[in-house]
C-alpha cells in the first residue's frame, strides 16, 4: 500500500510538473495574443428581468403570503400535482435542471430514485438542506428570507413528486433571523391550507417543518445531514446504503439544496422547455451567483448559466478593485474549489462543464475575487483553517490531515520552509483527497492543491525572501513537526 | 523519502499524544473551553433544571415537529433553549434535564453540547459577541477589525471584558459573504427576548460604534451598516429595475395540459 502512495505520489507530481510548465507558456501566449472569439457561438449572459426567477431577492415586495402570492407563487399548485407524481419529476427531467448545491448532479434523475411504493409501510421523507455554511456562499441566504414561498411550494411540489410525507427544512443555527421569516412563511402557508391533511386543495397530506442546526459546516453533507436532524453529531454515513433507501428515521430520504427546490414551481410553470432554453447544454437555467472579496460592488444576482466570468464581475460588480489588470486570482465556487488565476478567468465560463474543464468547479457559484494585494497564502490558509475547524474528526486522512495542512501553511504564510516542502503539501493534500467517507477530506485539499498548482513562484519567492532576512535562524523543519506544532 | 516520512510520523505520533493539547486533537469542539467539564456552582449535575413555562411552550412546538420515534431529534432545538434560559451557556444539569425529555442517553446530549459550534458551555457576557474571520471576510479586512475590537473591549480573542457586558470571539463563515466583513451578536442581556443579529458591512470605526450603541442601551440598526439594503451592491443595483416587466408580477402559468398535444403536433 505504501508502495502504491509512493508511487501514486512520484506520478502526481510528474503531473504537476507537467502542468506547471504548460501553465506558465500559457500564460505568455495569452499576454502576447487576445482571445479569439467566434462570432457564431452564443455568448452567454444579460438576463432579462422578465426572466428572473426570484424577483424580491432584494425585498423590494411583501415576502409574506399575500405579496407572495400576487406575485405568482402558489399559483395552480393544485393542477400541477392533478398531473401526478411522475410527470412532475419529467418535467423536472426534461427542463435539466441540475442540484445547486455544488455537485451538480441532475435533479430529475435524483428525485426518480426514490422508491415509488411502500410494502413495508415506511413513510419517505424530503428533507432540504439549507445549512448554507460554504465560505463565500449566501443565496440561500436570500431566498429564504425574501422569497420564502418559492421555497416552500417547491418543497410540497418536490415532496409530492417523490412520493414524500413530510419535508424538513434544515436551516444552519446561525442563520437565526432567516429561519424566524421561514418559520412565519411556514405558518402563513399552513393558515392558507398549502400545507396540511388536504395540501393546495389536491387532497394529498403533506407537512413541512423547520429545523434548526446549531453551527456545524459537516452538516451540508447529506448523510451527516440526517445524523444532525436525528439528534446526533453531524458524521457522514458511509454510503451504500444510500438516503434514497436508508435515510432519515431509517426512511427513504432525498436531501437537496434550497436554490434546487426553489426552482422547480417556476419551471413547472414556465415550461421546462424556458429552462432550458438558457446556459449551453447540460448547463441550463438561471442561477444565483454571489460575488464576495475585492470588487467594488458585492452582490448576489441571478443570472444565465454559462455567463463568462469577466462579464460576471464587470456587469454586476463594478469590476475588480483597481481594474480588471489587477486581479490576481479567483475561487470561482465557494472555497471547496482550486483558485483559478488571472489568465484562467479571463476566458472561464460559469457553468458545470467548463469550470470542470479548468480544474476548478462550479461548486455553489460563489466567487470570491482576490486582487494583487491580496497575500493569496494566508487566503488558503484561512480556508485549511477553516477545515482544520469544521472537519468532523471520524476519517483519519481527515482529522489528522487538516492539522498537517493548516501547520505547512502557517509557516508558508511566513515563509519558514524548504522550497521543497512545497511538493510535500501536495503530497499531503493529494493523501487526504478520496481518502475519506465524505467529500469534506477533498475540500481541504482543493485549496492548497490549487495554490500549489498556480501560485507556487509566489511560494517560493516567500520562502527566500524569509531566508534572506533571516539568515543562520532558519532551521530544517522535520516532518514530524509539522503534525504538532 | 516518503516511507522515511511516515516512519518519522508515526515514532512521533507516540510522544504526540502526551504533547499535544485539546485544541490540536479534537478538530471540533465548540467554544474555548476544555472538552471536559469542570463542576462549578452553577454548573453541577446535582442541580435541579427545569425549563420555565415560557420555554416550555417552545419546546412543545419543537417536540411536536418530529415523529414518535424520532424524539431525539430535538436534542440540539432543546440545547439551544437552554442555552438561551441560562443566559448564554448550557450547564451540564440542563443536558441530563434534556437526554430526560428526548429519552436518549445523556452521552448523546454531552456528544452534541460539544461537538456544534454555537454552543458554550461556560458562561458568557451578556452580550456575545462573534466575529467571522474566514478568507471572504478576510479579505475585507477582518482582522483589523478584530484587533480593533480586542484593543476597544480590552480583552482577547475567546474573553468576557471587566464589565461582563461582552465576549469577544470568532466564528467560521457565518454565509453572509457579499457582506462582508460582518460580527454577529446574541443577545442574552434580556431572556426570554434574545436576538442573533447580524451586523454586516463593517469599517473598524462602525464596529465599535454598534457596540458603543449597545453600551448606552440603544439598538443599532441590524444588516449592513454602510446603508446599502441587504445584498444589494453598495453602487447600486444591475439588475431587477422593474420598469417594463411588470408582466411577470402577475400570477403566469403555461396551459399546462396543452403541452404533450404540441409535440405530437411537431413530431
Amino acid at each position: 500500500m505504501l508502495l502504491r502512495s509512493t508511487r501514486q505520489a512520484a506520478k502526481s507530481i510528474s503531473a504537476f510538473n507537467a502542468t506547471r510548465h504548460f501553465t506558465l507558456s500559457n500564460n505568455n501566449l495569452q499576454q502576447a495574443t487576445p482571445i479569439p472569439t467566434n462570432p457564431s457561438i452564443r455568448v452567454h449572459g444579460g438576463l432579462k428581468d422578465s426572466d428572473r426567477i426570484f424577483q424580491n431577492i432584494y425585498n423590494d415586495f411583501d415576502w409574506h403570503v399575500d405579496g407572495a402570492v400576487k406575485r405568482g407563487d402558489w399559483y395552480k399548485t393544485k393542477d400541477f400535482m392533478a398531473k401526478g407524481h411522475d410527470w412532475i419529476i419529467d418535467e423536472i427531467k426534461k427542463s435539466g435542471l441540475r442540484g445547486r448545491g455544488g455537485a451538480g448532479f441532475n435533479s430529475g434523475l435524483k428525485y426518480s430514485f426514490m422508491p415509488k411504493s411502500s410494502p413495508d409501510g415506511r413513510p419517505s421523507y424530503l428533507v432540504i438542506n439549507a445549512d448554507e455554511s460554504e465560505p463565500g456562499t449566501c443565496k440561500d441566504r436570500e431566498i429564504m428570507r425574501h422569497e420564502p414561498h418559492k421555497l416552500l411550494e417547491g418543497a410540497l411540489l418536490v415532496g409530492f413528486s417523490m412520493r414524500a410525507r413530510a419535508a424538513y427544512i434544515f436551516i444552519r443555527g446561525e442563520f437565526y433571523n432567516e429561519a424566524l421569516n421561514l418559520q412565519q412563511a411556514i405558518d402563513e402557508a399552513y393558515a392558507k391550507g398549502f400545507f396540511g391533511p388536504n395540501a393546495a386543495g389536491s387532497g394529498y397530506a403533506f407537512d413541512c417543518y423547520l429545523h434548526r442546526g446549531a453551527g456545524a459546516y459537516i452538516c451540508g453533507e447529506e448523510t451527516a445531514l440526517i445524523e444532525s436532524l436525528e439528534g446526533k453529531q453531524g458524521k457522514p454515513r458511509l454510503k451504500p446504503p444510500f438516503p434514497a433507501n436508508i435515510g432519515l428515521y431509517n426512511c427513504p430520504t432525498t436531501v437537496t439544496n434550497v436554490e434546487t427546490v426553489a426552482v422547480v414551481p417556476t419551471i413547472l410553470r414556465r415550461g421546462p422547455d424556458w429552462f432550458a432554453s438558457f446556459g449551453r447544454k447540460n448547463n441550463s437555467g438561471t442561477k444565483l451567483f454571489c460575488i464576495s472579496g475585492h470588487v467594488n460592488n458585492p452582490i448576489t444576482v441571478e443570472e444565465e448559466m454559462s455567463i463568462p466570468l469577466r462579464e460576471l464581475i464587470d456587469k454586476h460588480c463594478g469590476g475588480v478593485i483597481g481594474g480588471w489588470d489587477n486581479l490576481l486570482g479567483i475561487i470561482p465556487g465557494g472555497s471547496s474549489v482550486p483558485v483559478i488565476p488571472k489568465h484562467v478567468c479571463e476566458d472561464a465560463l460559469m457553468d458545470f462543464d467548463d469550470l470542470k474543464a479548468k480544474q476548478t468547479a462550479l461548486g455553489t457559484a460563489a466567487v470570491i475575487v482576490m486582487n494583487k494585494q491580496t497575500d493569496i497564502i494566508n487566503a488558503i490558509a484561512r480556508l485549511s483553517k477553516f477545515y482544520k475547524y469544521e472537519s468532523c474528526g471520524q476519517c483519519t486522512p481527515c482529522r489528522e490531515g487538516t492539522n498537517w495542512l493548516l501547520n505547512m501553511m502557517d509557516r508558508f504564510v511566513v515563509g519558514r520552509a524548504e522550497i521543497e516542502e512545497i511538493d510535500t503539501i501536495d503530497e499531503v493534500s493529494r493523501m487526504i483527497e478520496g481518502h475519506t467517507i465524505c467529500a469534506l477530506g477533498d475540500a481541504a485539499a482543493w485549496p492548497v492543491q490549487g495554490l500549489v498548482r498556480h501560485f507556487r513562484q509566489e511560494m517560493v519567492d516567500r520562502i527566500k525572501k524569509f531566508k534572506a532576512e533571516n539568515p543562520g535562524k532558519t532551521r530544517r523543519v522535520r516532518m514530524a513537526d509539522n503534525y504538532t506544532v | 523519502m516518503l516511507s522515511r516520512t511516515i516512519r518519522s510520523v508515526l515514532t512521533k505520533t507516540n510522544k504526540c499524544f502526551v504533547n499535544r493539547t485539546f485544541t490540536n486533537c479534537a478538530p471540533r469542539f465548540s467554544g474555548n473551553a476544555l472538552l471536559e467539564h469542570v463542576d462549578t456552582d452553577d454548573n453541577r449535575s446535582e442541580l435541579p433544571f427545569d425549563f420555565t413555562p415560557h420555554y416550555w411552550e417552545e419546546a412543545n412546538k419543537i417536540l411536536a415537529k418530529y415523529p414518535p420515534h424520532g424524539k431525539q431529534s430535538a436534542t440540539v432545538p432543546l440545547l439551544d433553549l437552554a442555552q438561551r434560559q441560562c443566559k448564554g451557556y448550557v450547564p451540564i444539569q440542563a443536558m441530563h434535564k434534556i437526554a430526560e425529555i428526548c429519552g436518549v442517553p445523556r452521552k448523546q446530549v454531552y456528544e452534541n453540547a460539544t461537538f456544534y459550534a454555537m454552543f458554550n458551555r461556560t458562561p458568557v457576557g451578556k452580550y456575545h459577541v462573534q466575529v467571522c474571520v474566514t478568507t471572504p471576510c478576510m479579505l475585507r479586512g477582518c482582522d483589523e477589525i478584530m484587533e480593533a475590537l480586542e484593543k476597544h473591549l480590552g480583552c482577547k480573542n475567546g474573553e468576557t471584558d471587566s464589565e461582563g457586558l461582552f465576549t469577544l470571539g470568532e466564528m467560521e463563515c457565518m454565509g453572509a459573504c457579499v457582506n462582508a466583513p460582518m460580527v454577529v451578536i446574541s443577545d442574552y442581556s434580556n431572556p426570554p427576548n434574545f436576538s442573533y443579529d447580524f451586523y454586516e458591512d463593517l469599517t473598524v470605526e462602525s464596529a465599535i460604534e454598534v457596540l458603543e450603541k449597545i453600551r448606552r442601551g440603544q439598538k443599532p440598526t441590524v444588516g449592513p451598516q454602510n446603508g446599502r439594503p441587504n445584498s444589494l451592491g453598495p453602487q447600486g443595483r444591475t439588475s431587477l429595475f422593474f420598469d417594463k416587466g411588470s408582466e411577470v408580477q402577475k400570477p403566469y402559468c403555461r396551459d399546462i395540459n396543452a403541452q404533450p398535444e404540441n409535440k405530437e403536433q411537431k413530431k
